[in-house]
C-alpha cells in the first residue's frame, strides 16, 4: 500500500551488502547462501499458502524438477545450463498448471493429501530413474559457464543468490498491493464475495500455484548449480514439510515472515548441531513452543505487538 | 415485447425433497426498488442466489435485458452489471476496509501478474485513481472514518455498509441487498434506509430482502411476497398490505 512497504528491503538489501565483510569463513557464506534460496522458495510458497489461502505439500517436487533439469539437460543432451533452468521452470509450471483444475477442486485435507501425492511421485521418479537421474546416488551438475568464464565459488553463488532475494522481496511485495494480489488474498478471505464480484476463482489458484512452482524449481536449479551435485533427497517430503514450517513460522501472509522463517529454521539445524543427537528433539520443541506462543508466526505477532500491520 | 431489465419465468429450485423456490415469475423494471419479503424460510435467500448465480435452477428462467442469464456463474453475471451483498457477511477480513471496496473494482482494472509484480507505473496510477475512488465511495455509504481502518475491526453495521461500498464498486445496473438491516439497530436501520434511497436516485435498480416492514413499505416501489417458497402477491406496497393471503402468512389466520 505505501512506502513503509519496502523499508525492510532497503534493511535486508544493507545487510545481504555488508554480510560478506563480516562472516569470518566460508561455512557462514554457504549458509548465508541457502538462507537465501530458501527464502525465495518460501516467498513463492507463501504466496500460495498465505495469501491465496491454497496448501501445497509437494513443493521440493518442482524442486527437484528444477534440479534435476539443471543436473540431467546439459548432462544428457547437452543444454546450456541457462536453457536448463528455463527449462525446468517451465516443466514445473506446465505440470502445476495441468494438476492445478483437479487438485484446487479439492479443499482443506484433501489438498493437503493431493499435493503431497504429487511431491512423493515426483521423488519416486527421480529416485528410480536412475538411467538420466543417478538414481538414489544423485549425478554431478555441470556448471554455469558463459564460454571460458564459469559461475563458480561461494562469493558469485553469493551475490547471484542475494540479488534473486531481492528481487523477489521488491516483485512480492508489489504483486501482493496489485489488483492480482487483492483478488488473491480475497478469495482467500472469501471465495463467494471474490466470486460475486467477477473474480475468476481457479484462473488466480493456478496462476499463483503455477508461479510458486516456478520459483522453486528455479532456485532448485539455482541449488544444483551452487553445489554441483544432486540426490534425490532434494525432493524429499521432509524438505516440503520443512518449506511449509518456514512459511507458518515465519508468518502465513507476511513477505517479511516469508523471509525469516527461512532465515531461522535454516540455521536452527546449524545451531543445534552442538547437541548430539538432541537437535531433532530441540527443533520439534522449537516448532511446538512457536506454534503455542505464536500461532500467527513471527513476523505478524511482532507486527501486531509493535502496532504495525505487515 | 416487456421493458423490463431483469425478469424470472417460472422459477424454481429443488434441494432433495424441498422445493425451496416453486415457480416463481415476476418481473423488475429498470430504477426501481424492488423488495421480496415473505416468512422466514419462504426462499428469498434462496431466490437471491439463484438469480445471482450461487445456485442453479432445476426449471424455469432468468432474462437480464431479454436474454437468458440463468445457471451462469457468479463471475459472469458480475460482468453484465449484477453485484450482491450477503445476509452472512461476506467481508474480506484479511484486507484492509478500502481494499474490499476497491475489489469491487476488479473486472474494470488491468490484473496482469507481470505488470504488477514489476511495478509497472500505469498499473500504480490505476491504483492511485482507484484509491480516490473507492474514498468517494466509503464517503457515499458513511464509513470515511474508516478509510484506513482493517476490515477485521470493524463493527458488524459498518461492515454492512462496505460490502454495498464493495458492491457500488462494481458499478452495477442491478444491485441486490441481503437483509441490509438484520441486526441494526433502529438508528441504523434508518441510515441505510437513507443509504438505499441514495443508491436507487443514481439510476441502480435494486433488489432487496428485508425483514423490517417499515422500511420495505418506505422504500420500495414493488414488493414480491413468497411463501414457502410460491409466490403469493406482487404489486405496489398498498396492494401488498391489503392482500388478505399476505395477512394470513404472516398473521398466521385462516383467510
Amino acid at each position: 500500500m505505501n512506502k513503509p512497504a519496502y523499508r525492510g528491503l532497503y534493511l535486508i538489501a544493507a545487510v545481504l551488502l555488508l554480510l560478506p565483510l563480516v562472516l569470518p569463513n566460508s561455512f557462514y557464506v554457504d549458509l548465508a547462501i541457502r538462507m537465501a534460496i530458501n527464502a525465495v522458495i518460501v516467498l513463492g510458497l507463501n504466496l500460495l499458502i498465505g495469501f491465496a489461502g491454497q496448501i501445497s505439500l509437494g513443493h521440493a517436487g518442482f524442486i527437484g524438477i528444477g534440479a534435476y533439469a539443471s543436473a540431467a539437460l546439459p548432462t544428457h543432451f547437452g543444454w546450456h545450463p541457462l536453457l536448463a533452468v528455463a527449462g525446468g521452470a517451465v516443466v514445473a509450471g506446465i505440470l502445476a498448471g495441468a494438476l492445478s483444475r483437479p487438485i484446487f477442486r479439492l479443499k482443506g485435507h484433501y489438498l493437503a493429501m493431493a499435493t503431497l501425492g504429487l511431491g512423493i511421485i515426483i521423488n519416486i521418479v527421480v529416485r528410480n530413474e536412475a538411467v538420466w537421474s543417478g538414481g538414489p546416488d544423485g549425478m554431478a551438475v555441470p556448471p554455469m559457464a558463459f564460454g571460458s568464464f564459469e559461475v563458480s565459488g561461494d562469493k558469485a553463488w553469493y551475490w547471484i543468490t542475494a540479488i534473486l532475494l531481492c528481487f523477489s522481496i521488491w516483485a512480492s511485495i508489489n504483486l501482493i498491493d496489485s489488483p492480482f494480489g487483492r483478488a488473491l488474498r480475497a478469495l482467500n478471505g472469501s471465495e463467494v464475495a471474490s466470486r460475486v464480484v467477477g473474480v475468476q476463482v481457479a484462473r488466480y489458484k493456478l496462476s499463483v500455484f503455477v508461479m510458486s512452482a516456478m520459483f522453486a524449481s528455479v532456485m532448485g536449479s539455482v541449488m544444483a548449480l551452487y553445489v554441483g551435485f544432486v540426490t534425490p533427497n532434494i525432493a524429499d517430503f521432509f524438505h516440503s514439510i520443512e518449506l511449509v514450517t518456514m512459511v507458518v513460522i515465519g508468518g502465513m501472509g507476511s513477505v517479511y515472515g516469508s523471509v525469516l522463517g527461512a532465515v531461522l529454521l535454516t540455521a536452527l539445524p546449524q545451531a543445534l548441531a552442538s547437541f548430539e543427537g538432541w537437535e531433532t528433539v530441540l527443533f520439534g520443541a522449537i516448532l511446538m513452543l512457536c506454534m503455542i506462543f505464536l500461532p500467527r508466526g513471527l513476523v505478524p505477532t511482532l507486527a501486531a505487538r509493535l502496532g504495525k500491520t505487515t | 415485447m416487456s421493458t423490463a431489465l431483469l425478469e424470472a419465468r417460472d422459477l424454481s429450485i429443488q434441494f432433495g425433497g424441498v422445493k425451496a423456490v416453486q415457480n416463481v415469475s415476476f418481473q423488475i423494471d429498470p430504477g426501481i426498488v424492488y423488495a421480496v419479503i415473505g416468512p422466514n424460510g419462504a426462499g428469498k435467500t434462496t431466490l437471491f442466489n439463484l438469480i445471482t448465480g450461487i445456485y442453479q435452477p432445476t426449471a424455469g428462467s432468468i432474462l437480464l435485458d431479454g436474454q437468458p442469464i440463468q445457471g451462469k456463474a457468479p463471475e459472469v453475471l458480475a460482468q453484465l452489471g449484477l453485484a450482491r451483498t450477503f445476509q452472512n457477511l461476506q467481508v474480506c477480513l484479511n484486507m484492509s476496509a478500502i481494499e474490499n471496496v476497491m475489489l469491487g473494482a476488479h473486472l474494470r482494472l488491468d490484473r496482469n501478474l507481470f505488470k504488477a509484480a514489476l511495478r509497472w507505473p500505469a498499473l500504480k496510477a490505476q491504483d492511485r485513481a482507484l484509491v480516490g475512488e473507492a474514498i468517494e465511495l466509503m464517503r457515499f455509504v458513511g464509513l470515511e472514518p474508516y478509510t484506513s481502518a482493517r476490515a477485521d475491526s470493524m463493527s458488524y453495521g459498518a461492515l454492512k455498509r462496505l460490502e454495498i461500498a464493495r458492491a457500488l464498486a462494481m458499478r452495477p445496473r442491478v444491485l441486490f441487498l441481503d437483509e441490509p438491516a438484520a441486526g441494526l439497530n433502529p438508528k441504523e436501520t434508518l441510515e441505510v434506509d437513507a443509504l438505499i434511497r441514495k443508491v436507487a436516485d443514481t439510476g441502480v435498480t435494486v433488489v432487496l430482502v428485508e425483514h423490517d416492514m417499515k422500511m420495505v413499505m418506505n422504500l420500495s416501489d414493488r414488493i414480491l411476497v413468497l411463501d414457502y417458497g410460491r409466490k403469493l402477491a406482487e404489486g405496489t406496497a398498498t396492494e401488498v398490505r391489503r392482500n388478505p393471503d399476505v395477512i394470513a402468512a404472516y398473521l398466521g389466520a385462516h383467510a
